[in-house]
């Protein structure tokens, strides 16, 4: 089943164009890779999806629903959840508020019971903390779900931020540049974290990589954007022999 | 946990019995002030709501007091009352003959003032954050000009004299029971609120817009309901502030008084109720005892002329060191919580 389908997306910025014409198709719990120099246009095309950019040209679909044009935060009730490059948490907010408030969107309590607290919102409120708390335990940040979210080591909070947007239970799940900052070790967990939710949450995920180690070793199949074209596609031993991917990367003319 | 409610509760009622016992005891002047810090809570919490809580900035408090205070008044005041200020121009027909009770116009100034929210917040909160302060700003200043002009509804500059007293019966012992009960009741409301699933929502737009719309939250639907709300208590405060002082006019809602409460807010900890309650009381009691700086002062014998504004002045300046030496306010975003008082407790119990 295809979970996502871009057709010919093109995104412009004034005079420069940041993506152009990028076709892409992902299937039901693949594990996808976009790779690219800097400034390839990758988070561009994952503003695309997300909503947060509309293309200026081209088609998104999500599950066969054409969601082009929809609002982010629609996107992600149809089950796109993302995390950012420089992560985006909820600084002052605990560890636990931040995956609570992923919940938010899908509790159904209106402002008012949630006020007054009514003995359903009551129910729902423990429900969402029942799972927000084994969604920490199964990541590994349970025993400091009560710290302030920015007072994590940086690989904590790039964990949290995965965590945070498995709590609103997405189909597919985008990752900007998760190992990014990681020291090789983390880089290897990551790997097999990836891995894990994958299998456990039963989702598929497209993610941007610099670190090629990890973009080689998770990834099943790789696009690859060079100055918004894309370049190439195929498996990680057909893009690593790829001759335009390599001059791209050592900028061989 | 059920041991914080039950203490909860009993403060509740203390300081229920409390105002009892002030409204015996303190004078009418003192008793005034303390009427104020009341109103003043509430209009610190409602900016709060806003602009700490959902990191809005917005600077149109002061039109929405008056919204409010007008409709109080103008739906409290007996046809006479009415003919008696109206001597310009005649009231209005429809507006003349309407006399409902109190709670009643108080909800009504309440739901006025929210609707003026909605009719503002609904162009400008779609748009980025900056547009808001200044639209806000423009809003109130416009309702200003509005109130000024439509003679026959507002009596324009001459302003509303002899606003019934806060109450049903009329009496005095009665408004300190409306005043902090109303505070008691918005503390209550926005202590449930910030500590529900939307409050969490709120406080997640305030640290990341970007992230919080990725979240699922629609910013804007978000963003409306607290704008809405803190309007309503708003035009509550406003009402309240109007039949306190018994006079409105369209000058009492100068940009200053939004500044006063933005100072309120940022003294105690934008984003903490427990720092907007107290920064309430405190600076309202200042604000009072800082007025000898406005008249002649007298230092051994010398008479230092007054100079009027001189409380503002010393206000700005100890706004700004605030800003300087403790950037977020008395509490920042703490709030008081009796683990503080239990904890310390437990802790001398030990050593
Ligand atoms: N909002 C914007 N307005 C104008 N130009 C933009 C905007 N967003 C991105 N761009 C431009 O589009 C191009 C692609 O940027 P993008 O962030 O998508 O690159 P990237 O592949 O994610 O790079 P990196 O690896 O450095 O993160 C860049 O030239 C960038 O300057
Ligand atoms: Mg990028």
């Amino acid at each position: 089943m295809t979970v996502l389908r871009t057709d010919k997306i093109t995104m412009k910025f004034g005079g420069i164009t940041a993506v152009s014409q990028f076709d892409m198709k992902i299937d039901k719990n693949e594990i996808i890779g976009l790779i690219g120099p800097n400034g390839a246009g990758k988070t561009t095309c994952f503003n695309m999806i997300t909503g947060v950019y509309i293309p200026t040209e081209g088609k998104i679909y999500f599950e066969d629903k054409n969601i082009t044009g929809i609002k982010t935060h629609e996107i992600t009730k149809l089950g796109i959840a993302r995390t950012f490059q420089n992560i985006r948490l909820f600084k002052e907010l605990s560890v636990l508020d931040n995956v609570l408030i992923a919940n938010h969107m899908r509790l159904g309590s209106n402002l008012f019971s949630s006020v007054i607290k009514t003995p359903d919102y009551r129910k729902k409120e423990k429900k969402i903390t029942d799972k927000s708390i084994s969604l920490l335990k199964d990541v590994g940040l349970d025993n400091i779900m009560y710290e302030k979210s920015s007072s994590l080591p940086y690989g904590k909070q790039r964990r949290l931020e995965i965590a945070r947007a498995l709590a609103t239970d997405p189909k597919l799940l985008i990752l900007d540049e998760p190992a990014a900052g990681m020291n090789p070790q983390e880089s290897l967990e990551l790997m097999d974290f990836i891995r894990e939710i994958r299998d456990r949450f039963d989702i598929t995920i497209l993610m941007i990589e610099h670190h090629m180690q990890v973009v080689m070793g998770v990834c099943e199949r790789i696009y690859v954007l060079d100055h918004g074209i894309m370049i190439a596609d195929g498996t990680p031993t057909e893009i690593q022999n790829n001759p335009k991917v390599i001059e791209a990367y050592l900028g061989v003319e | 946990m059920n041991k914080k409610n039950t203490l909860t509760l009993i403060s509740i009622i203390a300081f229920i019995v409390l105002l009892f016992i002030l409204n015996i005891n303190l004078g009418i002047y003192q008793m005034r002030i303390f009427n104020l810090c009341g109103i003043y809570v509430i209009l610190a919490l409602s900016l709060n709501l806003i602009n700490g809580f959902v990191g809005l900035f917005s600077l149109g408090h002061a039109g929405f007091m008056a919204v409010g205070a007008y409709t109080c008044a103008l739906l409290t005041m007996s046809r006479e009352m009415k003919e008696m200020n109206f001597f310009l121009e005649p009231i209005v027909p429809w507006l003349k003959n309407v006399q409902v009770p109190f709670p009643l116009a108080l909800i009504v100034a309440g739901i006025m003032a929210a609707i003026a929210g909605a009719l503002i917040g609904a162009p400008v909160l779609r748009l980025r954050d900056d547009y808001l302060a200044i639209a806000t700003l423009g809003f109130s200043e416009i309702i200003r000009v509005i109130f000024t002009n439509t003679q026959s509804i507002t009596n324009g500059a001459l302003g509303i004299k002899g606003l019934p007293s806060i109450g049903i019966t009329g009496k005095t012992w009665e408004v300190v029971i409306w005043t902090w009960g109303i505070a008691l009741l918005t503390i209550i409301v926005m202590v449930l609120l910030i500590n529900s699933s939307y409050g969490r929502a709120f406080k997640a737009i305030r640290e990341d817009e970007i992230a919080a719309e990725a979240m699922g939250i629609n910013l804007f639907k978000h963003k409306m309901m607290a704008f809405i709300i803190g309007s309503f208590f708003a035009g509550i405060g406003g009402a309240l502030l109007g039949h306190l002082i018994g006079t409105i006019d369209p000058r009492m809602f100068f940009i200053v008084l939004t500044f006063n409460i933005v100072l309120i807010v940022v003294l105690g900890g934008i984003g903490s109720i427990t720092g907007s309650v107290i920064s309430a009381v405190v600076v309202t009691i200042a604000m009072e005892v800082l007025r000898v700086l406005d008249g002649d002062i007298i230092i051994g014998g010398y008479m230092i002329k007054g100079i009027p504004g001189m409380r503002m002045v010393v206000f700005s300046v100890l706004l700004m060191m605030v800003i300087l030496f403790y950037q977020r306010g008395l509490m920042g975003t703490k709030e008081f919580s009796w683990d503080w008082i239990l904890n310390r407790k437990k802790k001398t119990v030990k050593s």
